[in-house]
């Protein structure tokens, strides 16, 4: 017990990122209002977002922005194990500049529907369309 | 439908919690993930670049070309939400609300009716209106022009402390949303209109790209900045750090235009007229 | 990186991901999404990442919370879900 313990703890970012992602898809598949999946679709992000970041942490290590003491000109050699691994920094910044034009593109799609249907529920908007289809086939 | 979408993610939830038991133990500098590429951009990018801010190096030079898609989704984005929502017939389909100010009685014109004309009497309000507040008013006033130039700040000094070019826009587009929420949507409109919105988006694609370019016109590759170097006649190791400053502000350019679009467009719903 | 901060910032974020899907009045659940947002940039504020940190306190519990508000003004306030 006391070794599954001390395992959880050591890797406690990464169950915490999957608890996020099946969060982010339970709000995609599960819920029925739009917004709540939208919601959902930014928390999965975020979340793998979340992953990334953890992979690249470093113990006892800092910033991965390099200090001048002299200057320009002379610097000493800068060891790679004092710094946090910029990388996945990098990467991740790209994320988040997609996941919010995901967001506008999203949110317009759901005021777009909102006018069309007026309403934002899902069920309600299949119906409609459904019902919709039957009427123009029998006409 | 609902119940097979259940049981498919429970059971990749399983399946990612046996995948966990492989991982190193956090915070490990010998990970696999550290050991590979990124000793050398942390040792190298002085020498190279001569950036102190290792991200804003990897992201504007090593990584140059991501960056360049990205902001040309980020674009592609606003440009396809004023598709979606932007009402083209200007039709007065709705009615409108006028309020006279000497008396504070609202009128309601439905549509066909005749609007009152230009006057000092008569104001127009949206549907959710507020009355006029001297505190926010005043406070947006004060905090606005603080919040441009620290965001100016942000994009310049993004060589030596965190921020950068995406950073810095973003912040320049909230200061606009602040002054549309705080005052009028109309009045932000009159003062940033969405044709030098659109134009500016499209300026800050073409800086980036355009830089590009001029590096493959002077005889090297596509982003390769140390082909500017005569241009500021210094040394190719600081030319790559002034072509990191232009491609950031191509960037931020594109980011706070697009960042002010949305806003426009999703509080009006595509009519420009009433916002939040 | 304390560990004891980082398990509370976790258990909130967990906590705050929660209510958001779960609140039925939509305004709520923009706001909550922006705590949200907010508690994950001080999570990576503490493990070294302040670029990232930056870019979300801007971006996450800045513009998103607004485009979420002013598209639940456009659309309606109150969901059975």
């Amino acid at each position: 017990m006391d070794d599954v313990l001390t395992f959880i703890i050591y890797r406690l970012n990464y169950f915490v990122y999957i608890i996020l992602m099946l969060l982010g898809m339970y709000g995609i598949f599960i819920k029925n209002n739009y917004m709540k999946k939208i919601i959902g679709l930014n928390i999965l992000q975020t979340a793998i977002i979340l992953f990334f970041i953890s992979i690249g942490a470093k113990k006892d290590a800092t910033i991965p922005i390099l200090e001048l003491h002299n200057g320009h000109g002379a610097h000493e050699a800068v060891q790679a194990v004092h710094y946090i691994n910029p990388l996945p920094h990098v990467l991740m910044l790209t994320a988040i500049v997609v996941a919010v034009a995901t967001l506008g593109v999203a949110l317009a799609m759901a005021i777009k529907i909102y006018k069309d249907f007026g309403t934002i529920e899902e069920d309600k908007v299949l119906f409609q369309m459904t019902v919709d289809l039957d009427n123009k086939i029998i006409k | 439908m609902r119940i097979t979408g259940l049981i498919l993610f429970v059971l990749m939830g399983c399946l990612l919690f046996y995948g966990v038991l492989d991982f190193p133990v956090w915070g490990d500098p010998l990970s696999p993930a550290s050991s590979h590429l990124s000793p050398y951009y942390i040792e190298h990018t002085m020498a190279d670049t001569s950036v102190p801010n290792i991200v804003t190096s990897v992201l504007a030079d090593y990584r140059g070309y991501d960056t360049m898609f990205e902001t040309i989704v980020i674009f592609t984005a606003g440009i396809i939400c004023i598709f979606i929502l932007k009402t083209f017939k200007a039709t007065r389909s709705e009615s409108r609300k006028y309020r006279h100010i000497p008396t504070g009685i609202t009128l309601r014109i439905e549509k066909g009716g005749k609007t009152p004309e230009d006057s000092d009497h008569f104001e127009r309000i949206d549907s959710v209106w507020i009355p006029y507040d001297l505190v926010i008013r005043t406070t947006c006033r004060m905090v606005i022009p603080f919040i441009q130039v620290f965001a100016l700040y942000v994009i310049a000094h993004g060589h030596h402390s965190p921020g950068g070019g995406f950073q810095g826009g973003v912040i320049l587009g909230a200061s606009l949303v602040l002054f549309a929420i705080g005052f009028n949507l109309r009045l932000a409109i009159s003062q940033v209109g969405e044709k030098i919105t659109v134009f500016m988006c499209a300026l800050g694609v073409f800086i980036y790209a355009g830089t590009g370019i001029m590096c493959m016109f002077l005889k090297s590759n596509f982003l390769d900045y140390s082909a500017l170097a005569p241009f500021w006649g210094t040394d190719p190791v600081t030319a790559r750090s002034h072509g990191i400053l232009i491609v950031e502000i191509g960037v931020g350019m594109a980011v706070m235009a697009v960042m002010i679009l949305l806003y426009y467009t999703l509080a009006s719903a595509g009519k420009y007229d009433e916002g939040l | 990186m304390i560990w004891q901060i980082e398990l509370i910032i976790l258990i909130l974020v967990v906590l705050f991901g929660i209510g958001a899907l779960a609140i039925r009045d939509l305004l709520g659940a923009a706001i909550l999404f922006g705590a949200y947002s907010f508690m994950l940039c001080l999570l990576w504020a503490i493990m070294g990442a302040v670029d990232v940190a930056f870019t979300e306190a801007s971006v996450g519990a800045g513009i998103s919370t607004v485009l979420f508000v002013s598209a639940v003004l456009r659309t309606t306030r109150r969901t059975d879900n």
